[in-house]
């Protein structure tokens, strides 16, 4: 087995793992490369299958071919899209474009737009592949388990993620009080009103992810590659706060290339997102809020 | 690239953070900016510039100037790759320490020269053997500290070998450095003449990764059977990852305990060429040439090949995490390979606390204490011997919704009699009505969510 093997393996029983503890469990699902390669996984860990719903949080200002490359999958591979939304704020206008400080924007559109999407204050729209329409889904039940693709080698705070990390009634993170994690036994049992996030992509780097999207072929948004400009995004987001970089890249394996030996050798993934730039451990503070 | 899972243990202040940061430091593995940011930072703030900075990103762990839980680290040498899992010392986060460690294949301890060996240079160590790590050097710090003086690394080197010597370990490796200097990381440094042995980064690059050994006996926990009727799939699959051995399409195997046996119909995989055998590590399924109804937790093996221990008693070594203290009689729930099952402390023969003051007719395991026990499990679970397969051998405990404690099978005891007498007439009845109720249940189920697929997503 080779790294990107063992890597697999792990994430698959990890995934394993949580469908068979979590009677209502639901993914997330950003559209980047991190989270797709998570749904590809779970096609691996289940034959092909996608046994659990995948929640999407639209702030409303996503690129817009992050929205059509997310539909024309949702099609392609019959899945259980759901989507959430802050309709108040928005209705309000309480957002960065029309003010509002990046912080309070990223906690109304997506922290909160998170939690009550996941514990079903507020409604949900689903994509129904059956019938292959959306409908509204009034009062849902309480997700009780969350996969999310976070990545322990993106930020300080992320390397001291549980693989299975609880969150209390306020959907908050407390790095200090996390329960042990043993070999791979990981939290499975949780008290009524948390729910537990699962993190099967902890100990994957952003090369290792891009040498698996390679390896495996999968169809990733064309916004990470250079299309004829020069330009490609490195993350993905909200386009009013996140920037392309200039780069050649037209592929994975030229986006390989470019993270070994080329230009983003040793530059962090996240440089090209303002909100992680205000000062010492914001992204700590909207993580304990329940931010991605 | 190889890869490796390493954890840095040691008394708390004794420099774990420190040695990490200056590793990454000085082998250029740090993103572009990192160390001047930081430095910067404490400049602004008015701080002396540390090391550790660079781990404890956290924002309360730099007030606090502690490490609150296990970060990964990613850095490389030019032989592989390493995880560096930086174990808080401090004894209120032994379980983050743990949990770390419980990850590695290899440790460094580390141990302040000025300040000898403290209560968790030698807890650290007891969980280390217990944990099963064989692959430890002990690295004495701060050397600056005691002018790099032989002598004083000699007899820090025989205080600790004789207390590594009770625990059944023997170390010989011994590093003297001086991490916030730089001393003995990388190169050999002029600073001690006299040490002739590898440096830290040598060391590492010395570890095995735990290897996968071809001869050993197939075993795979069940993890799950799926049927996914969605598309007319009526693939039943059997999933798990295998802890050991090769299956291949034609084998028979048997499910341990409940005894069921079939043939290994095909080997399922999706987006990969077609396999007719799966190996070790790998996360796999297959379907069997007969549909029989076995339980999650099950262990699978071949039948034509040795056969699990099934038992519900066992004698382990255990260390304790749990707010409240471990006692006699009362449920818990045991999670081993992917099995639960009720479990109860029948005895405590033993508790060992981090002087290796053996106690005995102890009423309880406190937390952060290690015991050697006895337990009784409700139902007979497939299990193994930690000295003879890792993977099978070692379990945890939940106490309530949190995993409060650890430990190794030491020896597999009979079954407990008095529950076996008392049903062993009707025991087995009970069984297959039991399972039989349950394929009943399974077949009505999967038609429908064959003809009714819509009510089940
Ligand atoms: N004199 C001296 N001090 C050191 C050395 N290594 C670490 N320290 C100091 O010891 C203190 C504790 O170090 P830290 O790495 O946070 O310890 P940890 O708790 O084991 O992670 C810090 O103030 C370090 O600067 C060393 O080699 N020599
Ligand atoms: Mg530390």
């Amino acid at each position: 087995m080779d790294h990107l093997d063992r890597l697999e393996a792990q994430s698959i029983y990890i995934l394993r793992e949580a469908y068979r503890s979590f009677p209502n469990l639901a993914m997330l699902w950003s559209i980047g490369k991190d989270s797709t390669v998570l749904l590809w996984l779970t096609r691996k860990a289940f034959f092909g299958h996608v046994p659990y719903p995948l929640v999407h949080i639209d702030t409303a200002f996503k690129i817009p071919e992050m929205i059509k490359y997310r539909d024309e999958i949702a099609v392609q591979w019959d899945l259980n899209l759901v989507v959430g939304q802050n309709k108040e704020a928005l209705a309000k206008g309480e957002t960065f474009v029309n003010g509002l400080d990046r912080l309070s924007c990223c906690k109304k559109l997506k922290s909160d737009a998170l939690k009550y999407t996941l514990d079903g204050t507020w409604a949900r729209r689903k994509w129904n592949p059956y019938k292959k329409v959306w409908e509204d889904e009034l009062n849902g039940a309480p997700y009780t388990g969350v996969i999310v693709g976070v990545r322990a080698d993106e930020e300080g705070s992320r390397s001291k993620e549980r693989v299975f990390s609880a969150r209390d009634e306020k959907s908050e993170w407390d790095a200090s009080t996390q329960p042990p994690e043993l070999w791979n036994q990981y939290k499975t049992d949780f008290a009524p009103g948390t729910h537990v996030r699962i993190h099967p992509l902890l100990e994957w780097t952003e090369l290792n992810i891009w040498e698996y999207i390679e390896r495996e072929n999968i169809p990733i948004i064309s916004l990470y590659f250079n299309n004829g400009n020069g330009k490609r995004y490195r993350s993905l987001g909200c386009f009013p706060c996140t920037a392309p970089v200039d780069s050649e890249a037209r592929n994975p394996k030229e986006i390989i290339e470019e993270l070994t030996s080329g230009k983003f050798k040793d530059i962090a993934e996240r440089s090209g997102r303002a909100q992680d730039k205000d000062g010492g451990g914001t992204l700590e503070a909207l993580r304990k809020e329940g931010y991605m | 690239m190889q890869r490796l899972n390493i954890v840095i243990t040691g008394h708390v202040d004794h420099g774990k953070s420190t040695l990490i940061g200056r590793l990454l430091a000085d082998t250029d593995s740090l993103p572009q900016g990192k160390l001047e940011s930081v430095k910067k930072m404490c400049e602004n703030n008015a701080r002396p510039f540390e090391y550790a900075f660079l781990l404890d990103a956290l924002a309360d762990e730099q007030k606090q100037g502690i490490t609150i839980d296990s970060a990964r680290v990613f850095f490389q040498s030019k032989k592989r790759e390493y995880i560096i899992i930086d174990a808080p010392g401090h004894i209120e986060f032994l379980k983050n320490m743990i949990s770390g460690a419980s990850r590695a294949e290899a440790a460094l301890l580390l141990i302040d020269a000025k300040e000898g060996v403290a209560e968790n240079s030698k807890r650290h160590g007891m969980l280390l053997s217990l944990l099963g790590i064989k692959q430890v050097a002990i690295v004495v710090n701060k050397m600056d500290l005691v002018n790099f003086s032989e002598i004083a690394f000699n007899k820090l080197k025989i205080e600790y070998s004789e207390y590594l010597a009770t625990l059944g370990i023997k170390s010989d490796i011994f590093i003297p450095i001086s991490a916030r200097e730089g001393v003995n990381l990388i190169e050999h440094s002029s600073s001690t003449p006299w040490y002739k042995g590898p440096t830290v980064l040598e060391i590492l690059d010395s570890f095995k990764s735990v290897e996968e050994k071809e001869n050993d006996d197939f075993r795979m926990p069940l993890q799950d059977v799926y049927k996914f009727t969605r598309d007319n799939d009526d693939r039943r699959i059997y999933a798990g990852t295998v802890t050991s051995g090769e299956l291949n399409v034609g084998d028979e195997v048997v499910f341990y305990p409940s005894l069921k046996r079939s043939k290994v119909a095909s080997i399922e995989s999706f987006n990969t060429p077609v396999k007719t055998s799966v190996k070790e590590s790998e996360a796999v399924g297959f379907t069997l040439q007969t549909q029989i109804y076995v339980r999650n937790g099950d262990v699978v093996a071949r039948a034509d090949q040795s056969a699990p221990k099934v038992s519900n008693r066992f004698e382990a070594n255990l260390f304790w995490l749990g707010a409240k203290p471990l006692e006699l009689d009362k449920p818990y729930k045991i999670k081993i390979g992917s099995a639960q099952s009720t479990i109860y402390l029948e005895e405590i023969k033993r508790v060992i606390d981090g002087d290796t003051l053996d106690r005995a007719d102890e009423p309880s395991v406190g937390r952060h204490e290690a015991a050697c026990v006895i337990f009784r499990v409700h139902d007979l679970l497939a299990m193994e011997l930690f000295a003879e397969n890792q993977k099978l051998g070692r379990f945890v405990i939940v106490d309530e919704f949190d995993i409060a404690g650890g430990g190794i099978i030491t020896e597999v005891l009979e079954q407990y009699t008095n529950r076996r007498t008392k049903s062993s007439s009707v025991g087995n009845v009970l069984v297959d009505k039991a399972s039989s109720s349950a394929d009943f249940e399974e077949e009505l189920f999967a038609l429908l969510r064959k003809h009714f697929p819509h009510q089940f997503n």
